[in-house]
C-alpha cells in the first residue's frame, strides 16, 4: 500500500516540555566516550560563554525522535514500521542545548515519496525553549525498505 | 561560544586530527540506555540476523556521536557545530568478541564559508571494516 501523500505538510502540535537535566547530558557524553567538560563541568561550560553544560551536537535527537514516532506511526500513513531504518539525520543549531532547556518540539511532515520499491518520509522536528527561542532544526530521513518485494 | 581554531589559521585542504574509536557489544547496550533506543538490532544478534544484518550493528547515532567527535575536539567548544549532518550508507558490524569493531574518522575543512561569521565547512568520512559508514557527512563550524 503507497503512503498517503495528502500527509506532506501535515504539522502536529508542539509536545510536552522536555526538561534537560545536567545528569542525563553527563550519562549521554560518557555513553559516547566523550570527556569534554563543556558536557559536564558547569564551570568549563561558563568559561566558553554558556550559563550551564551543554548537550553534544547529537544529544538532541532523542527528543525529536520521540516525537516523531508519533507522527510516523500514524496508521493513517501507512508506513511500515518494522521495515523502517535511518536514512539521513541533520541539525541545524541557533544555539546548543542545555541544562536547565524546558524543550518541545513541533514536528512535520516534509515529504512522502516512493523510489525503487522503497517508501521515504522526512520529518522536520522544530525545537524551541520555554520562552520560545529557537534552539534546533532536526531533520530526519526515514526509508521503509522494498516493501511488498518480499525480501 | 568560543571555538579555539581561529578562522584566520585555515583554509580548504586544512585536515582536522583524525581518531578511531571503538565499539563493542557493552558499548552498545550503555548507548541504548543513554539514548532511549533499545532496538533489538543493536543488541540481540539473533534479532538481528533474522532481519537479514550480518550481526548486531551500532546504533547510527552512535556512529554520528562518534564522528562528530573530531569535530568537537578540534574546534574545543562544542557550541561550536552549527550544523551537521550525515547519510547512513553502511551499518558498523559489532561482532561479540573481545575486539568488536574501530569506527576509523577523519575530516578536512572542504571551504570557507563566510568570513565575517568564521565560518567553515568540515567535510567527514569515516570507515568500519574498510568500508565507508557514512555518506554527505558534513559540519558547518563557526571559528574563533
Amino acid at each position: 500500500m503507497p503512503l498517503d501523500e495528502s500527509f506532506v505538510g501535515r504539522s502536529y502540535p508542539p509536545t510536552e516540555p522536555y526538561e534537560v537535566g545536567r545528569e542525563k547530558i553527563r550519562e549521554f557524553a560518557h555513553a559516547i566516550g566523550d570527556a569534554n567538560p563543556a558536557y559536564a563541568d558547569p564551570e568549563a561550560a561558563k568559561a566558553l560563554g554558556h550559563p550551564d553544560v551543554i548537550a553534544p551536537p547529537t544529544f538532541v535527537f532523542s527528543i525529536t525522535f520521540a516525537a516523531a514516532q508519533t507522527v510516523i506511526q500514524d496508521p493513517q500513513l501507512g508506513l511500515d514500521y518494522s521495515r523502517v531504518v535511518h536514512g539521513d539525520q541533520k541539525f541545524a543549531y541557533s544555539r546548543p542545548v542545555r541544562a536547565g532547556d524546558r524543550l518541545s518540539v513541533t514536528s512535520v511532515i516534509e515529504s512522502v515519496s516512493s523510489r525503487a520499491g522503497n517508501e521515504i518520509v522526512d520529518v522536520r522536528g522544530e525545537v524551541h525553549d520555554a520562552s520560545g527561542e529557537h534552539v534546533v532544526t532536526v531533520h530526519t530521513k526515514l526509508v521503509a525498505r522494498m516493501t511488498g518485494a518480499g525480501e | 561560544m568560543t571555538a579555539r581554531i581561529a578562522y584566520a589559521d585555515v583554509e580548504v585542504g586544512t585536515e582536522l586530527p583524525g581518531a578511531v574509536f571503538p565499539v563493542d557489544r557493552a558499548t552498545l547496550v550503555r548507548y541504548a540506555g543513554a539514548s532511549g533506543d533499545f532496538n533489538p538490532i543493536h543488541w540481540n544478534e539473533r534479532f538481528a540476523r533474522d532481519v537479514g544484518l550480518p550481526d548486531v550493528i551500532a546504533h547510527g547515532m552512535f556512529t554520528m556521536a562518534e564522528a562528530g567527535r573530531i569535530i568537537t575536539d578540534w574546534a574545543g567548544d562544542p557550541g561550536a557545530v552549527l550544523e551537521y549532518g550525515v547519510r547512513f550508507t553502511k551499518p558498523v558490524v559489532v561482532p561479540d568478541d573481545d575486539k568488536g569493531a574501530e569506527i576509523e574518522v577523519t575530516a578536512k575543512v572542504a571551504a570557507l564559508l563566510d568570513e565575517e561569521a568564521r565560518t567553515v565547512r568540515v567535510d567527514i568520512t569515516a570507515r568500519s571494516a574498510g568500508q565507508k559508514v557514512l555518506g554527505m557527512a558534513r559540519a558547518v563550524v563557526r571559528l574563533a
